[in-house]
């Protein structure tokens, strides 16, 4: 057993378990005693690769992106998360978890979403399968993501207005846990990243682990070696960045680098850097790090990028970081657009501003112009289209 | 501590600490007392809290914009015990219960005279393995939360677990919707009272009247009323309905 991985009390080192009320208990609890079971039976694995392979369209390409190779002066390769069905990772963890929501006999099914885009892709699965959709968004994110609130209302979906706290993705998910709480049978909750109680974040990141799984098949081909230098992904919640990590966690040549969101700067009052401005703590079911005040109030986040707008990690980022075998960075809202315009200019491609923090990091890295460095480009930019143009004046 | 298990028709009123105004907390206690509140939680606010409808969300909201935390909480309890006879129970959160400490917790409970502690989402398992000795030799009971769709094994253990009473939801729901006794609901409290466990039952979620209170402390030896009182908090001259409101409650 890896000493990354979950242990079978929910825990990663000191961080995990599942912190929630009684109320809550029985449906986690079914999950718990359940999912692997369901997850390793065959009829659910061939199922779950061939919607990946025919619907999301796997397996997403790694491209050797030449002209940032020759910038940086090193083997950049792209992992296309941005090529998914539904334009970023997310797919990958709701096709799983409809999937496994079906074997256990739920009808309904709720999400929380801050941009939109876990909202989406559970709205997506919830059509592919005829399921009941109600997905919780707060009212500002609401606001300031018309096209994604569209999306999800023409696939069927009923989104409701999160009111409380500052009406964000938090607040969202606080909604979608009342409702869970409301709703004890019948309803699955699909979490979007690797935060809750266990067995979520190891759920969460076993769907997402298809990135990793895949990038070393094609490393393999394309280098001969399926062990890069340097693994790279941002994180918000971070499901893609857990996804990436997740088959070179034991490898502790792959150094692994995640990327946070700073905001307008790691001590400017507003910003999202959880593990440079956070302290251990409980929320939303898990025990992690987390951005709170001195005495426990849970401190809302800033970042351009609404996908990495929330206050905590995962638990298994907490250990990854705590144990250093994951390096934590964080780049600002300026260094994420600059890197995301550098992307497109140099290879055509619109990578979304979650992954441009990742691609920012790039330019604090030197490099000897052997190594080969992996980047989850987890989203395609399509949905930031308006923040670029505000940006950039365009 | 534990309540009298042969009790019969306890009523025990929430509020939360710092709301509506930063320093009403005494005061309210005191008078639900005087207007015969058998027994109090008083809640410590927290900025995501998940078990909780709408009307306890806000207090909580305006609680902590009054600035309440809990080292000011305790601050403003000290002389408790000068002021207030009956049982009082804190009920929060647990992560601002972390911040400030488990064993400075359960010791500052001590020393003001808190008589225990509800904190939901709090874990059986962790309880156990990490925090119940420090819990013990400060003499602060534990109160577990029972839902409609807890297991009778499950409920045995809770029962052997807690001191104090058990926290009987009347419905697997957040605080503030209003209790229906169901044909369900009767049977899910009738198979709690034939399970003759050794902790009191008391009631929560839902109720809101003399009829809801009725209804609950045919099965339990009481009953917790939460949003319907921090409702009437928010009203003008809030300190002078409560004497009317308890006795609406109790149906004197």
């Amino acid at each position: 057993m890896s000493k990354y991985q979950v242990n079978e009390k929910g825990y990663y080192g000191p961080f995990g378990g599942a912190y929630i009320p009684e109320m809550l208990y029985p449906n986690v609890e079914e999950l718990r005693q359940q999912y692997l079971a369901i997850m390793q039976d065959k009829s659910f694995q061939e199922e779950f690769q061939q919607l990946l392979r025919d619907y999301v369209g796997r397996p997403s390409p790694l491209y050797h992106a030449q002209r940032l190779s020759e910038r940086y002066n090193a083997n950049i390769f792209l992992k296309r998360e941005d090529l998914n069905h539904t334009g970023a990772h997310k797919i990958n963890n709701t096709i799983g978890q409809i999937l496994l929501a079906e074997r256990l006999g739920k009808k309904r099914i709720i999400a929380e979403t801050g941009a939109g885009q876990h909202g989406v892709a559970t709205a997506t699965v919830c059509a592919l399968k005829g399921l009941e959709c109600v997905v919780y968004m707060g009212e500002m994110d609401i606001q300031r993501q018309a096209p994604n609130v569209a999306r999800m209302k023409m696939m069927g979906a009923q989104v409701v207005a999160a009111q409380s706290g500052s009406k964000t993705l938090k607040d969202a998910t606080n909604e979608a846990l009342r409702d869970w709480i409301n709703n004890p049978v019948d309803t699955h909750y699909i979490i979007g990243s690797v935060v809750g109680p266990h067995p979520y974040p190891d759920l969460v990141a076993r769907f997402q682990s298809i990135i990793s799984e895949e990038t070393k098949k094609q490393l393999l081909e394309k280098t001969g070696n399926d062990q890069p230098d340097y693994v790279m992904a941002c994180v918000g919640g971070g499901s893609n960045a857990a996804g990436m990590f997740y088959h070179f966690l034991d490898d502790e040549t792959v150094k692994l680098i995640a990327v946070e969101a700073a905001g307008h700067g790691v001590n400017s009052g507003e910003s999202a850097a959880t593990t440079a401005l956070g302290r251990e703590g409980v929320l939303h079911g898990s025990r992690s790090i987390l951005m709170q005040t001195e005495d426990g109030q849970v401190v809302e986040p800033y970042s351009i990028s609404a996908g990495l707008d929330y206050p905590g990690i995962g638990p298994q980022h907490a250990w990854l970081f705590k144990s250093g075998r994951g390096q934590y960075v964080s780049i600002t809202d300026d260094e994420a657009m600059q890197a995301g315009l550098r992307l497109t200019q140099l290879e055509g491609i619109i990578p979304a501003i979650e992954s441009s923090h990742a691609l920012a990091y790039l330019e604090k890295m030197t490099f000897s112009g052997k190594e080969n460095v992996v980047i989850c480009l987890s989203g395609r930019g399509d949905k930031d289209l308006d923040n670029y143009m505000k940006y950039f004046n365009l | 501590m534990q309540l009298n298990k042969h009790a019969n028709g306890l009523l025990s009123i929430y509020f939360t600490a710092g709301y509506p105004s930063l320093d009403s907390t005494l005061q309210i206690a005191k008078m639900l007392e005087e207007a015969g509140a058998d027994f109090l939680e008083i809640g410590f606010p927290y900025s995501d809290p998940v078990a909780d409808g709408p009307v306890i969300q806000h207090s909580s909201e305006v609680a902590l914009q009054n600035g309440m935390n809990i080292p000011l909480l305790f601050e403003q309890l000290k002389n408790l015990r000068e002021q207030v006879s009956i049982p009082v129970f804190l009920m929060g959160y647990f992560n601002p219960v972390l911040q400030y400490g488990i064993e400075n917790f359960c010791k500052s409970c001590k020393e003001v005279g808190v008589n225990g502690v509800i904190i939901p989402d709090l874990p059986m398992y962790e309880y156990e393995e990490l925090y119940r000795d420090i819990f013990e030799e400060n003499g602060i009971s534990n109160i577990f939360l029972v839902t409609p769709q807890t297991s009778e094994e499950r409920i045995r253990y809770i029962d052997n677990l807690s001191t104090g009473f058990i926290y009987v939801l009347s419905s697997n729901a957040t605080t503030g919707k209003t209790l229906e006794v169901k044909e369900s609901s009767a049977a899910y409290y009738q198979k709690l009272k034939d399970m003759d466990l050794k902790n009191p039952l008391v009631i929560g979620f839902g109720i809101s009247s003399a009829q809801t209170f009725q209804k609950a402390t045919e099965y339990a030896q009481g009953a917790i009323v939460g949003s319907a009182f921090v409702k009437l908090l928010g009203e003008p001259d809030y300190m002078d309905k409560i004497p009317s409101f308890i006795q609406g409650i109790k149906g004197l």
